[in-house]
């Protein structure tokens, strides 16, 4: 492929928001009461729209017949580029808000940039998703905020939440060869720049909720690289099933 | 690239009219702002239209709706979807905002009271049955990914507010 650096790097903004939109879609019919319910539904859908905009473009970057489809459903584990925390499993409320926070963070300072991408076709879709990953972040920092200043249980359960993703936040600051080459063209941010206002901006909200900023030092990694943890292929089985049962279908 | 003009070729502004929102019937696209161009290109209609919402469901049934109106006008048509610029509830005709309110959906505000009334529970919004501005925020998603839930404290009606999206 000739622009094998812009398909890798556009893939690792896309999974993303890909893997993020397939977690909050498993809570269709199970968030914890109708309004969040379909807040996350929302935002899934917000999601899986931008990955087609991403994907329709990767898909004429590789100019070989691959659709959008087949780049969505049909690579192995090792292919997908996401980051760990988006891979992370809704384990209760406080989870699923506390991984949607800590990336919405990233994701509105992230497209912010790339507005700027001498690309212009990706700065015309940062463009256009910045306008709704705002009101994802108005969303998700505002629970926050609800549970974290809420009861003692909820604070509890907050604190927990945002201690144990705490440690898949690093990732996101970390450069894969894609992004430096893509850097080097003025297309890719540099997303080591973004790093301190994001922590700073975090903290912030955490304080407002009277929440602890975790003070954690070791970090997790992988997901870039294409090394998940274990939950990836049980979101790949639900998200693939339809693709791999019945090659070709259309809905 | 940057131009947010509409260009509609005058013969087909009517035709298009005709085509509704389909989750918003009351609403034709053109008073949606969707529709960016539609020019006559080699006996060919060229259409280019932009998503109001990235994953809005709409846009592909919007696409097919214009095909086959523009079909029974006669026409061959080709349908394009553009994401630059990105659409603005700026582009809802003022006749688009009185359908959306007639329809029972409060038209959104502009971007410093959006944000007043979904992050800090100002209460501003309109009830679109009574008209009372005493109404709560319910939830920061509705129906559909371009509203929010509101409910009036007077009345008790509850109704969805257009969010803005600049």
């Amino acid at each position: 492929m000739k622009n094998e650096n812009l398909y890798n790097y556009i893939l690792g903004i896309a999974d993303n928001s890909l893997i993020l939109g397939q977690r909050l879609g498993e809570l269709t019919g199970h968030g914890p009461n109708l309004e969040t319910d379909i807040a996350c539904t929302n935002i899934s859908l917000d999601l899986f729209g931008q990955v087609r905009s991403y994907f329709q473009y990767a898909s004429k970057i590789a100019g070989d017949g691959r659709s959008e489809d087949d780049i969505a459903m049909l690579r192995k584990e090792r292919d997908y580029k996401n980051v760990l925390l988006v891979e992370q499993p809704n384990t209760n409320f406080a989870y699923t808000i506390a991984r949607q926070f800590l990336f919405d963070a990233y994701h509105l300072v992230f497209l912010r940039e790339l507005q700027k991408s001498s690309d212009l076709t990706l700065a015309a879709i940062a463009n256009k998703c910045i306008k709704e990953v705002s009101y994802h972040e108005r969303f998700s920092s505002d629970w926050v905020r609800r549970l974290g200043d809420g009861t003692e249980e909820s604070k509890s359960k907050m604190q927990e939440a945002i201690a144990d993703l705490w440690v898949y936040t690093d990732e996101l600051f970390h450069q894969t060869e894609a992004d430096k080459a893509m850097v080097a063209e003025g297309i890719g941010i540099d997303v080591i720049k973004l790093k301190e206002e994001y922590y700073n901006y975090v903290a912030g909200v955490l304080e407002e909720s009277t929440l602890e900023v975790p003070d954690i030092k070791y970090f997790q990694k992988g997901g870039k690289q294409g090394i998940h943890t274990e939950h990836l292929g049980y979101i790949l089985v639900e998200l693939q099933y339809m693709q791999r049962a019945y090659p070709n279908m259309e809905w | 690239m940057t131009t947010t003009e509409q260009i509609i070729d005058k013969s087909l502004i009517a035709i298009l009219e005709q085509v509704s929102d389909p989750e918003i019937p009351v609403l034709s696209i053109m008073d949606m702002g969707v529709v960016r161009s539609a020019v006559f290109e080699d006996g060919v209609v060229k259409v280019e239209i932009t998503p109001t919402y990235s994953g809005c469901p709409a846009m592909d049934v919007i696409g097919d709706d214009i095909k086959k109106a523009l079909e029974e006008a006669g026409y061959k048509s080709e349908i394009n979807l553009i994401l630059h610029p990105a659409w603005t509830t700026d582009w809802i005709t003022p006749r688009g905002r009185k359908a959306l309110e007639d329809y029972g959906i409060a038209a959104p505000l502009e971007a410093e009271t959006d944000k007043d009334v979904l992050l800090h529970g100002k209460k501003i919004v309109k009830c679109t049955n009574c008209g009372s501005q005493n109404t709560r925020l319910v939830s920061q998603f509705g129906s559909t990914a371009c509203k929010a839930q509101f409910q009036c404290e007077d009345c008790q009606e509850p109704f969805d507010y257009f969010k803005c999206l600049k």
